[in-house]
């Protein structure tokens, strides 16, 4: 039987949170049942660099680096770093994108293009809208967790190992607002 | 009972693993990627940690708690083990009494580092066994395996990680602790005393210590063969450590044999897998230790041949150099070219003001190793040189020697607080010993921001937070033999007292120490985050 594993290339900028994000699909995953493995470089790249996260899950996971050309999502935080991971997509694999521009530190205009680049080049491309979300959440720091609301439609965890798993990580106090930000971000993925 | 399974990082795992093993002391000094072992370890009930001053000095405080019978764990990164290289030879010869494991974190690649060595040469010449494991799971086993190894064969034990080991989570299984009891120190002058009558009958020891753990490779469990085919074959693997997940990654039906001890070797055995194949494939990073070992007695091999001596490999790397099922996706031309994210200093870092000065006043900067080495990136470009901890004020020295005090009046040392106290300390003291002129800037922003905010002897915190004795510029820079108006402390926040103060102590152009005092800002959020939680 063919060993069937899960991966997700989570990618943004030092700062948004990712690897938040990317610890609580870890968990879940692993209640789920499966093994699990995460990998993300920490260091000199936490100050306003590019921030990558893999995470792949299934019955027995080897390598905790996806190979490229393998990812089932891109779920991405920021437009140019979408850009800069494509090679790691698979043929028919979907790209989450946050419509959010944050302008390197060695540029002065943000270059032009890249939703332009994706809606031509990739089928399955689910961008969504800072704006929609922050508004309904009233609430800017849960919008990984949102994020992740939307992901949960594309791959197959149950919503109890979610709930779980953000139970476990969330900042105390902030348990129901997260759970609200995940339930919100499934509705994005449905329209 | 069955507990429930773990997401750990390696690094948590090492701290696990000790702490499973009874381990009674932590030491160690803060270098990605190791820096969060001993953060893990000290929050477990029973174990006493330290930030060490230097990696030197962890050591030999482990030492001391493993002569006095606690099983012991001291951490830190590739280049810390070059400054604990001096206990760490002699201490193979006087060996152990509670098991003592040495983590040396590799950065293959060069993550967070300035050079790129490959540790497996140190468990060489220094002649101690070296466990390399794959995954967290395996990392929490090593180091309880690496404990047992020390007490049994009488010597420390090196658990090497690397970066993606370090920082991967994989899923462990947790055990209960096994407590052991801390003997205390016995005397025994032949085995702790190594002077040279006692030491040369040690290296007689030393020598047969490793054939001995050589020969038990097997019953340790250090080495696992998979897939071995029933007849001669073309092509086997030898692979350990982190390239191990690559290669079952792309060749999962391939003969392997897995190291789980890359020093000593397995000789025997592992000669005997090579024998059943026409060529054999050794996947490393970094060095060709391993082939090397194998081409000297004879096996063919492939590796270095085709796979890089520099930096990660990754599995697409084996995919591209053996061939293997491909599934490449073909990225259409980008709109542009894609803009890089250079690290840079924060928005609001108190080392900002000084470079801005250095900048402008045109200085020839001696740099050291920390955050502040990005002040030699835009838009500063106010660093010169950056070659290892302490470098900074040494280096200044040895350029005054070459061309003259006058020439090198506008020549600073700039170093962090952790840094200076690292070793920086000894520099200044040879710089009034032997009569130069440096100008030392130390940027003291009250933590070691760099490695993640850890206390350091200058931020009166030990590792567990609680208040300690933090070292006095004044008095230290008095002792070493400065003068009083060569010593002057500012803060970071006011430029022209930071400007006034640099341009007075250049003007004089005399031994001087420059303290700049101003808050990591990231340290200053995260406090104010616990405070308010």
């Amino acid at each position: 039987m063919k060993n069937k594993i899960t991966n997700i290339l989570m990618v943004g900028v030092g700062g948004q949170g990712t690897v938040l994000s990317s610890n609580i699909l870890s968990l879940a995953a692993m209640f789920d049942g499966h093994d699990v493995k995460k990998n993300e470089i920490h260091g000199m790249s936490q100050r306003g660099g590019s921030v990558f996260s893999h995470i792949r899950f299934g019955e027995k996971v080897y390598s905790p680096v996806i190979p490229e050309g393998e990812a089932d999502v891109l779920f991405s935080l920021e437009e140019i770093e979408t850009l800069r991971w494509l090679q790691f997509l698979k043929p028919a694999g979907s790209i989450i994108c946050l419509d959010e521009k944050i302008l390197p530190s060695n540029q002065t205009s943000y270059p032009e293009g890249t939703l332009e680049f994706l809606k031509k080049n990739y089928k399955k491309l689910y961008i969504l809208e800072p704006q929609i979300l922050k508004k309904e959440l009233n609430n800017v720091k849960v919008l990984n967790v949102a994020l992740l609301g939307a992901l949960s439609k594309l791959i197959e965890i149950s919503d109890n190992s979610w709930i779980k798993a953000i139970r476990e990580l969330v900042p105390a106090g902030t348990e129901e607002l997260n759970i609200k930000a995940f339930e919100a971000g499934k509705q994005l993925l449905s329209y | 009972m069955c507990k429930e399974k773990l997401l750990l990082s390696g690094n948590e795992a090492v701290a696990r693993g000790a702490w499973e093993a009874g381990v009674k002391a932590g030491t160690g000094y803060p270098g990605t990627p190791s820096t969060e072992i001993l953060e893990n370890l000290h929050k477990y009930a029973g174990v006493e940690c330290e930030w060490s001053v230097n990696e030197k000095v962890a050591l030999e405080v482990g030492l001391g708690a493993s002569y006095a019978g606690a099983r012991t764990l001291v951490t830190m990164k590739h280049v810390g083990v070059n400054v604990a290289a001096d206990p760490l030879f002699t201490a193979v010869y006087t060996g152990v009494n509670g098991g003592l494991v040495i983590v040396t974190a590799d950065d293959p690649d060069m993550h967070s580092s300035q050079n790129e060595q490959d540790n497996r040469n140190y468990a060489r010449s220094a002649k101690l066994p070296m466990l390399e494991p794959s995954d967290s799971q395996e990392v929490k086993e090593y180091a309880i395996k690496a404990f047992e190894i020390s007490e049994e064969f009488d010597t420390p034990v090196f658990l090497r990680m690397v970066t993606r080991i370090a920082h991967s989570m994989t899923v462990v299984e947790p055990g209960e602790r096994h407590e052991h009891a801390v003997s205390g120190f016995t005397r025994n002058l032949r085995k702790y005393v190594m002077v040279p009558g006692f030491a040369r009958e040690r290296h007689k020891v030393v020598e047969k210590r490793l054939i001995d753990i050589e020969k038990n490779a097997g019953r340790l469990g250090m080495y696992r063969i998979e897939n071995l085919p029933e007849d001669h074959a073309k092509t086997g693997i030898v692979t350990a450590g982190i390239c191990y997940t690559y290669v079952k990654e792309v060749f999962p039906e391939m003969p392997v044999f897995k190291l789980g001890m890359v020093h000593p070797l397995p000789g025997r055995e592992l000669l005997e897998f090579c024998a059943e194949f026409d060529e054999v494939i050794v996947v490393e990073e970094l060095d060709p230790f391993i082939e090397d070992y194998l081409k000297a007695r004879g096996v063919k091999t492939r590796g270095k041949d085709v796979l890089p001596i520099i930096g990660e490999y990754t599995p697409s790397m084996l995919r591209n150099a053996f061939g293997g099922a491909k599934q490449v996706n073909n990225v259409p031309a980008l709109p542009f070219a894609l803009p890089s994210r250079p690290p840079g200093l924060c928005a609001g870092c108190p080392h900002r003001t000084i470079y801005e000065i250095l900048s402008k006043m045109g200085a020839t900067v001696s740099g050291d190793i920390g955050c502040y080495a990005l002040g030699a990136l835009p838009p500063f470009h106010a660093m010169d040189t950056c070659v290892d901890m302490g470098a900074s004020i040494t280096v200044a020295q040895g350029m005054e020697i070459a061309v003259g005090r006058e020439k090198t009046a506008k020549t600073v040392a700039v170093i962090g607080d952790s840094t200076f106290a690292h070793s920086g300390i000894t520099g200044l003291i040879n710089a009034s010993y032997n009569k130069r002129h440096t100008l030392t800037i130390v940027l003291d922003n009250g933590t070691t921001a760099m490695t993640g905010m850890q206390p350091n002897p200058l931020s009166g915190e030990t590792i567990n937070g609680v208040p300690t004795w933090a070292l006095d510029y004044r008095k230290l820079a008095e002792a070493v033999g400065l003068k009083d108006e060569n010593i002057k402390i500012v803060d970071a926040y006011k430029k022209t007292e930071v400007e006034d103060a640099l341009n007075e102590l250049i003007e004089r152009n005399e031994l001087s120490l420059l303290v700049i005092k101003g808050p990591c800002m990231i340290n200053q959020r995260k406090k104010k985050k616990t405070a308010t939680a």
